[in-house]
């Protein structure tokens, strides 16, 4: 990894490291009474530790060829493997505190493995740790890949990928401390927001600057969306995320936006968290890697136009689908509730975009593994977005809201087409970036795909039967005019189902555990690929790479 | 580098460009969706109409029908309210025993009962009222307050045992052996003593002495509260200790632990938090968990 660095780039990053470390020594030496000098010590030790690495191999050979004729692909790979540890991290974490709500004694009695606690390191693990690294890791590839051009840096692709995840290791061990701003999705404190914004800056500019130096003379539609989904969430991020710290030596901060405003932004950001990080992100993903694995052309370049700004404009207005029958106002509810409707089209036109193209290519999908994976996580993406659509309609909304059918839905999402449409993705991009002719095993594939969708069948049945139930129990009157059942009575009625949700997550998990086993054999074993127009360079106007690239 | 072709499998064009090996066909947007867009948006149009939908500075579009949220849910409140006034207000009226000898109430009290039981006592007392250590079995027929009335449950529920409310019963069971009123040897001999009461077999020829010795500690510390016989004063919440009935274990260890460290049961007052109607409701529900229990 320094091998590919120049001298001067290595004490860049040295630089930067010791800037960092200079700035948590800023906040951990007053906050040293506060969880926040815990995370002050923790980003010291971290930046130490990689200088520890980089110091010794800064007189390495610098590289002699010339780095401007092919493609920068170690911060690629370094983030294939985060995402991989991430992944395993999230899930476990994820089986764990399901199996806390039919067990609840598996919290041990101990405060940081308690369900509040344990529930964001879950959703942070899996959304921003396995989904953000496949993110940042494939758009990297992608843009380079589709502009002919390197990425527009060599220290700024380390700095955002060491940064994004130095944000998620304050994030989940925040939780463990009790640090928490109480928003879902955004929990962490202001500092790491802060930083969040820092390292989500560099990352647009290099994204940018990168697209700049392309030689096509149009931007595919992956870089549409993985833009999108950069710019987006930046402004989320931060509009979100305002707030007051009570000290610049503590964790604790107020935000700034009061009572049903905030509940608003919140899910304002709640909502386009799901649309631009969620989604744009890993449509980008499947724009390329889907075409690539089917080797089929798109089926419609006006179709992902429609969708595309379908997709952009329409969830904006719908963050307040998950405020129905609250303090919020009739007609903010009225908004969302339509253009959760009206979104139901560019999401189709997007999913029917991915199946057609696989016109002349469906017996590819019976054969091939990783792309079956993409083809199911494009069909759950359009069984999921239609049944977020219908639950966003008032009337469904009062039976299916704070119910397991929400769980449900958002697994159905998560799960079916986030985690699926990523593991389609590395495996067509592992074999490709490491120069293997191919994954270490296909049949562990195979092993990966059915124990993922079996995964993902029995959790979401059960939370669909859990929701429903629930749902039922809450609204049923007896004769009397009054309610039928208590609360611990739904408790009872879900029992098994959190049981079977269990079982499906935890053959989630299994396979991708068998997929990380699967990466790390192609890595250390793989065939090596006859050397032709090697993948790593960029490829000259015309030339046709292989189609596992 | 612009260079139309034609896709053999669907035959249409592409749009001739081509990003490292990826190209894309012009296939035009299907009918369908386009029909997709026309209805959904229609249906906006006509929701927007309807409801409230768009802000207009200080106010906001009202729709033609005129309905708001607000008032929706003040209408089912009322509503329900309204459809319960019949029997509630005869629960609210009538004393305990004309009430339970009305079938048609009586029925109203076991349906509303169980879901009020389950919200608010069932994390304490179990769902079936059947208590677990250190929360008493309600189904057992013995009582630590008053005689079990459905009279004397309501007002256990209305001040609470050792709560927050000004006319609370009180009650504490000292800790003899911490607080140094009884010496270590004593506390064991109490509790073998109270643990006879309940099980006349233990008094063999070989525990007769410690026994007695223990009675007569009994007599001169505990008989104030539990009686001279132990059999306790529920006008006091002093439990009959001659029976099986233990809140706190009824082991010679757990004896020792109760006269060692003492006791201090709690039970919320549920004076502002559940309705009078609810209460009695509740004292009457509790009553026949008891009444339906062998």
């Amino acid at each position: 990894m320094v091998a590919g660095l120049t001298r001067a780039e290595r004490q860049s990053c040295l630089f930067l490291l010791t800037l960092v470390g200079l700035g948590a020594l800023l906040v951990a030496v007053p906050g040293r009474w506060d969880p926040i000098g815990v995370h002050g010590l923790l980003v010291i030790l971290l930046c130490a530790a990689t200088a520890a690495y980089i110091l010794p191999r800064l007189d390495l050979p610098e590289p002699v060829e010339d780095r401007s004729l092919s493609y920068y692909d170690d911060p690629i790979k370094a983030g294939i493997a985060l995402t991989m540890i991430w992944a395993i991290f999230g899930m476990f974490v994820g089986v764990w505190v399901a199996a806390q709500l039919a067990w609840p004694a598996l919290n041990f009695d101990m405060a940081w493995s308690s369900f509040g606690r344990l529930r964001p390191a879950h959703t942070t693990g899996v959304i921003f740790g396995f989904g953000g690294n496949a993110l940042i890791a494939t758009s990297f590839h992608v843009v380079q890949r589709t502009s002919r051009a390197r990425l527009a840096g060599h220290v700024s692709p380390w700095f955002v990928i060491f940064g994004y995840n130095l944000f998620c290791i304050m994030a989940v061990t925040g939780y463990g401390m009790g640090i928490t701003q109480s928003k879902e999705y955004a929990e962490p404190e202001w500092y790491a927001d802060i930083w969040l914004v820092i390292v989500w800056v560099t990352y647009f500019v290099l994204f940018l600057r990168t697209l700049a130096r392309r030689k096509e003379p149009h931007i595919y539609v992956a870089n549409w969306y993985y833009l999108a989904f950069i710019v987006v969430v930046a402004i989320l991020h931060i509009v979100n995320n305002l707030a007051l710290p009570v000290s610049l030596a503590g964790a604790k901060s107020y935000t700034i936006w009061p009572g049903v405003q905030d509940a608003m932004v919140q899910w304002w950001y709640g909502h386009n968290a799901v649309a631009f990080f969620l989604t744009a992100g890993f449509l980008a993903m499947m724009y390329y890697y889907l075409p690539k694995r089917a080797n089929r052309p798109i089926f419609s370049y006006r179709l992902s136009i429609l969708s595309f700004w379908g997709i952009t404009f329409f969830y904006m207005w719908a963050g307040s689908h998950h405020l129905h029958y609250t303090a919020l106002p009739h007609w903010v509810q009225t908004l969302g509730m339509t253009f959760s409707v009206m979104l139901l089209v560019p999401s189709w036109a997007s999913a029917g975009n991915a199946l057609m193209t696989l016109r002349g290519a469906w017996h590819k999908v019976r054969d091939d593994a990783t792309l079956r994976f993409m083809v199911v996580a494009a069909i759950f993406y359009g069984l999921s977005t239609f049944e977020g659509s219908f639950m966003a309609v008032r009337a469904v909304n009062s039976l299916s809201h704070y119910t397991d059918w929400t769980v449900g839905h958002v697994h159905a999402g998560a799960l079916g087409w986030v985690a699926l449409i990523t593991f389609g993705s590395i495996y067509t991009l592992v074999p490709a970036l490491w120069k293997r002719e191919r994954m270490y095993s296909n049949g562990l594939i195979e092993v990966h795909f059915w124990l993922a969708l079996t995964g993902t069948l029995i959790y979401v049945f059960a939370m669909w039967n859990s929701g429903i139930i629930q749902g039922l129990m809450w609204r049923t009157y007896t004769e009397s005019d009054t309610l039928a059942y208590s609360f611990v009575d739904t408790l009872v009625a879900m029992y098994p189902y959190y049981i079977a949700r269990t079982i499906g997550g935890l053959l989630f998990l299994i396979g991708a555990i068998v997929g990380s086993y699967n990466i790390w054999m192609t890595v250390r074993r793989g065939i090596p690929v006859q050397e032709k127009l090697g993948e790593g360079e960029l490829a000259p106007a015309g030339a046709v790479p292989s189609p596992a690239e | 580098m612009s260079k139309v072709e034609i896709d053999p499998v669907s035959g249409e064009q592409t749009t001739g460009h081509e990003w490292n090996g990826i190209k894309e066909l012009d296939t035009p947007v299907p009918r369908g969706i386009l029909w997709f867009i026309v209805v959904t948006h229609l249906f906006a149009l006509v929701w927007w109409v309807l409801m409230p939908a768009f802000p207009l500075g200080w106010t906001y579009t009202k729709g033609i029908l005129g309905i708001d949220q607000r008032d929706t849910v003040e209408q089912v409140i009322v509503g329900n309210q309204t459809a319960r006034e019949p029997w509630t207000s005869q629960i609210a009226a009538l004393p305990f025993d004309q009430i339970q000898a009305d079938e048609a109430l009586m029925t109203h009290v076991a349906q509303s009962g169980r879901q009020l039981f389950g919200d608010n006592c069932a994390a304490c007392h179990g769902l079936n009222g059947t208590g677990r250590s250190s929360y008493p079995d309600l189904t057992d027929g013995d009582w630590l307050w008053g005689d079990g009335s459905p009279e004397a449950i309501a007002e256990t529920m209305r001040v609470g045992i050792n709560a927050r409310h000004d006319e609370t019963r009180m009650s504490q069971m000292p800790a003899f052996g911490r607080d140094a009123m009884l010496r270590r040897p004593e506390v064991r001999q109490v509790a073998q003593y109270v643990y006879s009461l309940s099980h006349p077999e233990y008094s063999t020829a070989d525990n007769v002495d410690t026994i007695a010795a223990g009675q007569q500690l009994f007599i001169d510390n505990c008989s104030g509260c539990h009686g001279e016989s132990g059999t306790g004063i529920a006008d006091i919440g002093a439990p009959n200790l001659t029976d099986a009935a233990w809140l706190y274990g009824g082991a010679i260890e757990d004896i020792i632990e109760s006269v060692h460290g003492g006791r201090t049961g709690h039970m919320p007052t549920w004076d502002e938090r559940l309705t009078a109607t609810e209460i009695k409701t509740l004292a009457l529900y509790v009553y026949a968990l008891g009444m339906a229990s062998p």
